[in-house]
């Protein structure tokens, strides 16, 4: 069983509460930073090697040290707390049960980075958990925790939750800070990046919930002790949130050493798939990560088990591989349509797209057009490399990652599922009626043999 | 209708705009609609918008542009009860397909209609964060999970009789 350094507590009764938060040991890490100096809190983090939760997987402590310290300006620390991508459920699990870890984490960091001001960006459809944000927070104040001069060290910290309302794009970082001035969430073109000129064009630095939630653990066991879990550059534990055709859905805290099997098929995790069906296919990061068949999912090109850690889920690059990304975990069934998942997604994206590049307005639109009409039976074969030239036209060609997330998963399903599409053109009619289904896709894989 | 927020709500107002510096209170537009939205009917008239740009001191047309961004923003009125029913892959995956249809059935609308009695709107939405427990629909603060079409009778029946 993986150690839990995150979710460990979460079900303690009452753990939502302070007092029990705080007997059960919470705060101690902010008691343990404040005797730090802040530039060695950075040095703690860079040594735990933790990287970024959001998705991007971007080494913390590295972010944290390009903060730009001009004399005289204000300084922002930003939790990403808006998680719109499909399949992603963790951070409200997170702040929903243990609110005191995040707020816990946020204060660290807030000191860590000199910001004396923080805020938590929050989906606006959460509006719940804002409640129990913003208790939480009322009670660390009352309890000393956050405020004027905390605990005599003579550092100031205020923390508030902002509520979005409904826009995915608002998760990318530069939207983030746009929509947290009152505006449109459309990114800005990087350079500068926020670590320069970020919120109000301070020196801002943007982080997800996990994230600084892993701040916790790391400066109370320290960042070498914390290195050490998990595997390579897969240090700590990570949140998968798993969902789709599986037994037990739900929030998991892993050590990266499991492989993706176990953790599909074991009661511990997801507990196998309903009803006795077979894997089809999953997409083992959010829905911007690439789409694997079974095959290639449990086993990588190059005949090993796969493992549920950063490396071995990217293992082949977008050719045989995948990403980690968010930790969105969706397992499709033997009886479902890889056509109609891809479908809804390109619907997803062409929705949130902000419309300020056309590759990613006018591609995202076209992917769910052309996308409907080879699910509704009425596709042409060129319709196919259509799709495919669209979604290359798209990748790359953006001022935000956006543009890429609404490609790579349609360049995926035609990569590995083509005949499948193929089969949608060819029977417009059974298309309607049934699904193509298990098919070959998971047969062994075949491993080249070198001579 | 006065387009007025009482004093406890202009209150909140002012308690947020003190969350961000000095000169930055625009900052506060996106949480003030969300209370707008609330108060005056559960959508944003141009008069609303215009009230709440007064109230921040900004110009109309910063308002409006915001509200039209965000999909949490109803522009046209909607009923009582507003069902946002999550469509995207995970959800699909466990059925939500057949959740919108019955509903859609049951109600005798559309997606993005109301009822002729005013009570219910069915909006199909995006991921709400809800995957793993799928079908989904959010009613108002909360989130209905795992639903059936028995919940959803159930959950018909729970809106009806608070009206009546
Ligand atoms: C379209 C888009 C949506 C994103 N959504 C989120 C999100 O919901 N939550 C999040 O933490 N990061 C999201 N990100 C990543 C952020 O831009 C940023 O990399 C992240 O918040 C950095 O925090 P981390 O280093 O702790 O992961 C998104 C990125 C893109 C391009
Ligand atoms: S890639 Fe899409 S979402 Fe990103 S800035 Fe361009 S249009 Fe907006
Ligand atoms: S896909 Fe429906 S809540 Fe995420």
């Amino acid at each position: 069983m993986s150690r839990k350094l995150l979710l460990e507590k979460a079900h303690v009764e009452g753990i939502r509460g302070y007092e029990v938060y705080r007997r059960e040991g919470g705060y101690r890490s902010v008691e343990k930073a404040f005797k730090m100096a802040p530039a060695d809190i950075v040095e703690e983090v860079k040594k735990s090697g933790l990287r970024g939760r959001g998705g991007a997987g971007f080494p913390t402590g590295m972010k944290w040290s390009f903060l730009a310290k001009p004399e005289g300006v204000a300084r922002y620390l930003v939790c990403n707390a808006d998680e719109s991508e499909p399949g992603t459920f963790k951070d409200r699990y997170l702040m929903e049960f243990i609110p005191h870890l995040l707020i816990e984490g946020m204060i660290v960091s807030s000191f860590a980075l000199g910001s004396n001001v923080s805020y938590i960006y929050i989906r606006g459809e959460y509006d719940w958990i804002t409640d129990i944000l913003d208790n939480a927070i009322a009670e660390a104040k009352q309890n000393g925790w956050l405020g004027k001069n905390i605990l005599g060290t003579g550092f100031n910290c205020e923390l508030y939750v902002q509520r979005g309302a409904g826009a995915y794009i608002c998760g990318e970082e530069t939207a983030l800070i746009e929509s947290l001035e009152g505006k449109r969430g459309n990114p800005r073109i990087k350079p500068p990046f926020p670590a320069v000129k970020g919120l109000w064009d301070c020196p801002t630095v943007v982080n997800n919930v996990e994230t600084l939630a892993a701040v916790v653990p790391i400066i109370n066991e320290g960042g070498e002790a914390y290195s050490k879990i998990g595997v390579g550059k897969s240090t700590g534990t990570k949140l998968i949130s798993s969902c789709g055709n599986i037994n037990k859905p739900g929030i998991y805290e892993i050590d990266m050493t499991i492989s993706v099997e176990e953790f599909i098929f074991s009661d511990e995790y997801c507990g196998g798939i309903p009803k006795g069906k077979k894997l089809k296919a999953c997409i083992p990061g959010g829905s911007s990560v690439p789409i694997l068949p079974a095959n290639l999912l449990l086993t990588t090109a190059k005949g090993e088990k796969r493992m549920m850690n950063y490396e071995s889920l990217a293992e082949g690059g977008f050719a045989t591989g995948s990403m980690m990304g968010s930790g969105g975990f969706i397992v499709l069934d033997e009886d479902q349509c890889v056509v109609r998942n891809t479908m809804t997604l390109a619907r997803f994206y062409h929705h949130e797209s902000c419309g300020q590049c056309s590759p990613c307005r006018e591609g995202t639109g076209w992917m769910e057009r052309i996308l409907k009409k080879i699910e509704n039976g009425r596709g042409e074969m060129k319709d196919i490399d259509l799709l495919w030239d669209i979604q290359r036209k798209i990748e790359g060609n953006t001022i935000c990652p956006l543009g890429d997330a609404a490609a790579w998963p349609v360049a995926a399903a035609i990569r590995h599922f083509r005949d499948e599409f193929e089969w949608h053109v060819l029977n417009p009619e059974e298309c309607l009626a049934r699904n193509y289904g298990l098919a070959h896709y998971a047969d062994p894989v075949h491993v080249p043999v070198l001579a | 209708m006065d387009i007025q927020f009482s004093g406890e709500k202009l209150d909140k107002v002012q308690e947020i705009m003190k969350r961000y510096p000095e000169g930055k209170h625009k900052s506060a537009l996106i949480p003030v609609l969300h209370i707008a939205q609330q108060e005056f009917g559960g959508w944003l008239d141009t008069p609303v918008m215009d009230y709440v740009a007064g109230l921040l001191k900004i110009e109309p047309i910063e308002v409006y542009e915001v509200a039209s961004f965000y999909s949490m923003y109803n522009l046209k009125p909607v009923g009582k009860y507003l069902f946002e029913v999550c469509q995207t892959g995970p959800c699909m995956l466990n059925g939500s397909d057949q959740i919108i249809d019955y509903i859609k059935q049951k109600l005798h609308i559309r997606a993005g209609e109301t009822t002729a009695d005013g009570l219910f709107t069915l909006k199909p939405v995006e991921c709400l964060g809800a995957c793993g427990y799928a079908p989904m629909m959010q009613l108002g603060k909360t989130y209905r999970e795992h639903l059936t079409k028995e919940k959803v009778d159930a959950i018909i029946d729970e809106c009806r009789a608070k009206v009546n």
